[in-house]
């Protein structure tokens, strides 16, 4: 796959639908091309983050680390971005990640990740309004489960 | 040391020096001889004296003494010569006279010259000898510079002075004396005028010499400094770059090389002053000889004739007498700059030679425990660091000593390890104090490491098995020339006082550390590798170094199988992709262009990638496949899209480390160039910028930098190119360009592209750290883990070990310490540069699995924290200098004591 076939995935993806064509070509090409085989893990619970990563083919498990086992919580496929989170507030991994079908990555380096957020404050609103949209709907559900108590 | 300088080369070098003074006084007879003998031809052969009857001859070479009680015996009756046969005859005595006068003077100078040397080298060894004997507290008050200038520099005078020392004096003397009484024989009063003049140049020069060597003392002085500071500087350039203090040395530096300045200067103003003032009374006395004499002739008083003879032996006075004064200024500056030295050296408590004494043969095991008796130990400023100490680590004991940094448990440390040395009380071994053991047991049966390793210039194998080299163990046998160069160096050595020890022999103590040779080393090396989890960063270094086929063959021989096996198990864990191995005939798609092209590597130094692809060769076969231009259009390519991509970042922007073709300072020259080349073709550009844009396609990865620029076209050009160009390699570039093979080492490739044979692909996540798994795991199936290991240990570790990590030379220290299986091993807060995780884990290794095979030596180990004392067999606590707990960890806990408070 090409810079260029990057760069049209990368707009799909909504926290970079705000993005020049341009600047997400410079994204593209100072991230990393990575492939995985199914069953391999993009990162663990637990681990230091140092990348988030863009999947542009495949699909691939989160799950959580319990007392009862690891749990699968959520499965995302193409044009999703994870491990975003754990980059922006320098905390462990919240959860694995593993490709259940051979998958095909952009890694994006925390270093450079920020400093694109720095440099693109259209994408920091983007990334904003994502995660305000993830918080309210987190919220809501919240509610929802203590009115059932 | 002796304290004068002439007593110093007396005591070391009479016989030579009387030697030398019979040459001398036996070269004057050739020398005498050879002045006569031009009178001699001149009167004779060529006026025609005693010659004047036709067909007259002469007597030559008659030899003929009158002896006590033999009377006239004649030993040789002479020739009779002609006029023409005399002359030819006395020329040829001439000639011969002049070969054997410069033969004498060859010998001497040799002569003197070598005796110089060998006391030059005396002296230096004699220094470095009192360095290695110095008590440790001296090492806190002097600088290595310094040291370091004294026996390079300042003896070295020393050297060309000893061959003068009693030579010259007798010498010149005796010219001036005949000089002098010459004179005096011709006319008593000149003759006492002329030794007046003398009389005054002997009293008053030395003394205008004097400053002379006052002030040389002080350059003397002034310069070891300024190599002390140099040395400051260079070792402590972190902290001036760190504070921004590099106008401070500066500003020392230029003030010290001022004061350098001036004192130099004066010193060359007095000294042609005094110069003048010797060459004035020098030439005062002809003066007083025309004046006096003159007036004295006029009156009659004085024969002419006496006169000009006077004048004329007066001639020979000077130079004598310049050459005199000028060695009496050597010997007093020479002295001066020796006693300066031999002061700085003269160092009380200098450790007794015996102690230091080479042995040969194997020290056998400690029998006794180690005590300290009543021991009080204290720091440079005389505080006390540890007061009245007494306590006893018996044989196999691990012992833990515990307390907040400075309560006396480090101290403690330094004396067991003769680094510091007790103000009172003494340490002993079976009663005897283990200051007056020999080093030979001590430093074989005790080991220590403290968190300041020193690592020597050399590899990190030289480094690692410092701590067995005690002797030369093996006779190296040498021969032909190289015996006799052996043979030569020994003696030397001896003549010039210093020991014969072989250097080149092995002096590695394989039997002390408990192996039989050089292999099965690693046998008793990896595990201590392992415990203080160093091998890994060893592998990885092999894996980086480029190695030495000679020395490595038990790998290098093995590397098919190597690669082999590399497939094998990638294939069987299906990780295929991992790596794309190189194909002679296929493209490989995750390295450059320009190493697909190539398909092998450049040796370097001689050769590089700028210099290969400026080669006549490179070039044409570039050109004969038409690659020059679809590489050109592929480098503007290159170069538009990394400028689209580039052009509006600040230069300083992380993004540029993936730029991996340009620097940030090269978008601009790019940029002009593109305005000017884009949309022309090949032949509209220069050379110079065809190879600047060229270069950026070698560099180009298809995979990586994905602009979409390599068709299957090109690759099968490429690769055709490929084999073009190896296929009619010239001769020059043969010899420096390696090309892959599967079925060989490739001795400019480093180890890991070596067994790889290949490229990691770029897509693979985490590829070379599972590479590196997937290697270490395959030189242990294969049994080469040993190799990797002693390949790695042949890197250079820098000066200082600089080029290693500081958390690397703490492990290594503590495996130096730990391979030399002593009976007491003590580890003084040996790794802080460590997580305390790691620092536990190793002092775990140790403690637990190091020693199940046998060899159990007592461990005294001062912790940094107290948390792991329970793996000790007994703790120690100590504060403010006193032992204050001592007991197993159990009791102690019990105890209520400080420990529990320094554990809770």
């Amino acid at each position: 796959m090409l810079l260029k076939d990057e760069v049209e995935m990368l707009r799909r993806i909504p926290l970079f639908s705000g993005v020049a064509p341009a600047k997400l070509k410079l994204l593209a090409f100072t991230s990393d091309r990575v492939s995985y085989r199914a069953e391999q893990a993009l990162f663990r619970q637990g681990d230091m983050a140092d990348a988030a990563y863009v999947i542009l083919s495949g699909t691939a498990d989160v799950s959580v680390d319990t007392p009862n086992g690891l749990i699968k919580v959520a499965e995302v496929e193409h044009d999703s971005i994870v491990g975003e989170i754990a980059i922006l507030c320098d905390v462990q991994r919240t959860a694995t990640v593993t490709a259940s079908t051979p998958l095909e990555a952009l890694r994006i380096s925390k270093e450079h990740f920020l400093k694109l957020l720095s440099d693109y404050p259209e994408m920091t609103i983007e990334i904003m309004r994502v995660l305000a949209s993830r918080l309210s709907h987190t919220t809501a559900e919240l509610s929802e489960e203590r009115s059932k108590h | 040391m002796e304290k004068s300088l002439t007593r110093y080369i007396w005591s070391n070098t009479r016989f030579q020096q009387i030697w030398i003074l019979t040459v001398v006084a036996a070269s004057m007879v050739p020398y005498f001889l050879s002045f006569d003998l031009p009178k001699q031809i001149v009167n004779g052969p060529i006026q025609g004296t005693g010659f004047e009857a036709e067909g007259a001859t002469q007597t030559f070479m008659r030899i003929q003494y009158t002896l006590p009680y033999f009377g006239k015996v004649m030993f040789f009756e002479g020739l009779q010569l002609t006029r023409f046969q005399m002359l030819m005859a006395l020329s040829l005595v001439f000639l011969l006279l002049v070969v054997i006068n410069g033969l004498f003077k060859l010998y001497i100078n040799t002569y003197k010259g070598r005796l110089g040397e060998r006391m030059l080298r005396r002296i230096r060894f004699e220094l470095i000898d009192r360095v290695l004997r110095f008590p440790p507290s001296q090492f806190k008050r002097v600088k290595s510079a310094e040291i370091a200038t004294m026996i390079k520099d300042e003896v070295e005078p020393m050297g060309g002075f000893t061959g003068d020392a009693f030579v010259q004096p007798a010498l010149l003397g005796g010219q001036a004396i005949t000089a002098l009484v010459f004179i005096i024989l011709q006319n008593f009063w000149l003759g006492m005028i002329a030794a007046g003049i003398v009389a005054v140049q002997g009293v008053v020069i030395p003394r205008m010499r004097k400053k002379l060597l006052e002030l040389g003392r002080q350059r003397q002085l002034t310069a070891r400094e300024l190599s002390g500071r140099v040395g400051e500087i260079v070792d402590g350039i972190g902290t001036i770059h760190g504070n921004d203090t590099s106008n401070y040395e500066r500003a020392d530096i230029a003030a010290r090389l001022g004061l350098i300045f001036s004192i130099r200067y004066d010193l060359y103003q007095w000294k042609f002053l005094v110069k003048f003032i010797n060459n004035f009374l020098a030439q005062v006395t002809p003066f007083l000889f025309y004046s006096i004499g003159g007036v004295l002739a006029l009156q009659g008083r004085l024969d002419i004739g006496q006169l000009v003879a006077v004048i004329n032996a007066y001639k020979d006075l000077p130079g004598p007498l310049k050459e005199l004064i000028d060695w009496d200024q050597s010997r007093q500056d020479v002295q001066i700059k020796y006693a300066q030295v031999v002061e700085q050296f003269n160092v009380d408590m200098l450790v007794d030679p015996r102690i230091q004494a080479v042995v040969h043969d194997p020290v056998g095991k400690l029998e006794h425990s180690l005590n300290a008796v009543n021991l009080t130990l204290s720091d440079d400023s005389g505080a006390r660091l540890v007061e009245h100490v007494s306590l006893e680590i018996k044989l196999g004991e691990t012992v833990a000593i515990v307390g907040t940094s400075g309560s006396g448990g480090e101290a403690i440390a330094e004396a067991f390890a003769r680094l510091l040395w007790p103000d009172s009380g003494r340490i002993t071994i079976d009663g005897k104090d283990i200051l007056e053991l020999p080093e030979s047991i001590t430093g074989r049966r005790i080991a220590y490491a403290a968190s300041d390793a020193y690592f020597f210039h050399g590899t990190l194998r030289d480094n690692l098995l410092y701590g067995l080299k005690h002797a030369p163990l093996t006779k190296v046998e040498y021969e032909g020339a190289k015996a006799t160069k052996y043979k030569w160096n020994i003696n030397e050595a001896r003549l010039a006082g210093n020991p014969d020890l072989d250097l080149n022999s092995d002096w590695v103590d394989y039997q002390s550390a408990g192996v039989t040779g050089p292999h099965d080393l690693f046998t008793v090396v990896r595990p201590v590798l392992e415990a203080v989890m160093i091998s890994q960063d060893i592998v990885d270094l092999a894996l980086r170094s480029q190695v030495d086929t000679a020395t490595h063959a038990d790998l290098t021989s093995r590397i098919v199988e190597l690669r082999q096996a590399l497939r094998k198990s990638l294939k069987d864990e299906d990780l295929d992709g991992l790596v794309v191995p190189f194909e002679p005939k296929a493209y490989n798609p995750q390295a450059t262009i320009g190493e697909n092209l190539l398909f092998g590597t450049v040796k370097r130094p001689m050769m590089t990638n700028l210099k290969l692809a400026a080669h006549p060769y490179f070039r044409s076969v570039l050109r004969d496949s038409g690659l020059n231009i679809d590489l050109y259009n592929m480098g503007l390519e290159i170069a538009a899209n990394a400028i689209e991509l580039f052009e509006d970042l600040p230069p300083d922007h992380p993004f540029f480390q993936q730029l991996t073709f340009m620097t940030a300072d090269d978008i601009p020259t790019y940029q002009l160039l593109l305005q000017k080349l884009q949309g022309r073709d090949f032949d509209a550009a220069s050379p110079d910028e065809r190879s600047s844009i060229i270069r950026l396609s070698f560099a180009y990865i298809e995979p990586r930098h994905r602009f979409g620029l390599l068709t299957d076209e090109l690759m099968a050009k490429i690769v055709d190119a490929r084999l073009r160009f190896h296929k009619n390699l010239p001769d020059d570039l043969k010899a420096v360009v390696e090309r892959y093979d599967a079925k060989k080492f490739i001795t400019s490739a480093n180890l890991m592209d070596n067994v790889l044979f290949g490229r990691i692909g770029f897509t693979q996540a985490d590829g070379p750290e599972r590479i590196r798994v997937i290697l270490r795991d395959l030189f242990d199936k294969l049994g080469l883990y040993d190799s990797v290991l002693s390949i790695g240990l042949d890197f250079d570790v820098g000066s200082g070990g600089k080029r290693i990590t500081n958390v690397q030379r703490q492990k290594l220290n503590v495996a130096r310490a730990l391979l030399k299986r002593a009976d007491y091993v003590i580890f003084n807060r040996p790794l802080p540069a460590l997580d305390q995780r790691v620092q536990d884990q190793i002092m775990r290794n140790i403690l637990q699995d190091l020693h199940v095979e046998g060899h159990a030596p007592a461990i005294i180990w001062v912790l940094a924290n107290s948390s792991l004392a329970n793996l000790f067999d007994r703790v120690l606590v100590f504060d403010r200098g006193t032992l204050v707990e001592d007991g197993t960890h159990a009791t102690l806990l019990e105890k209520n004591g400080i420990f529990k408070e320094l554990v809770s």
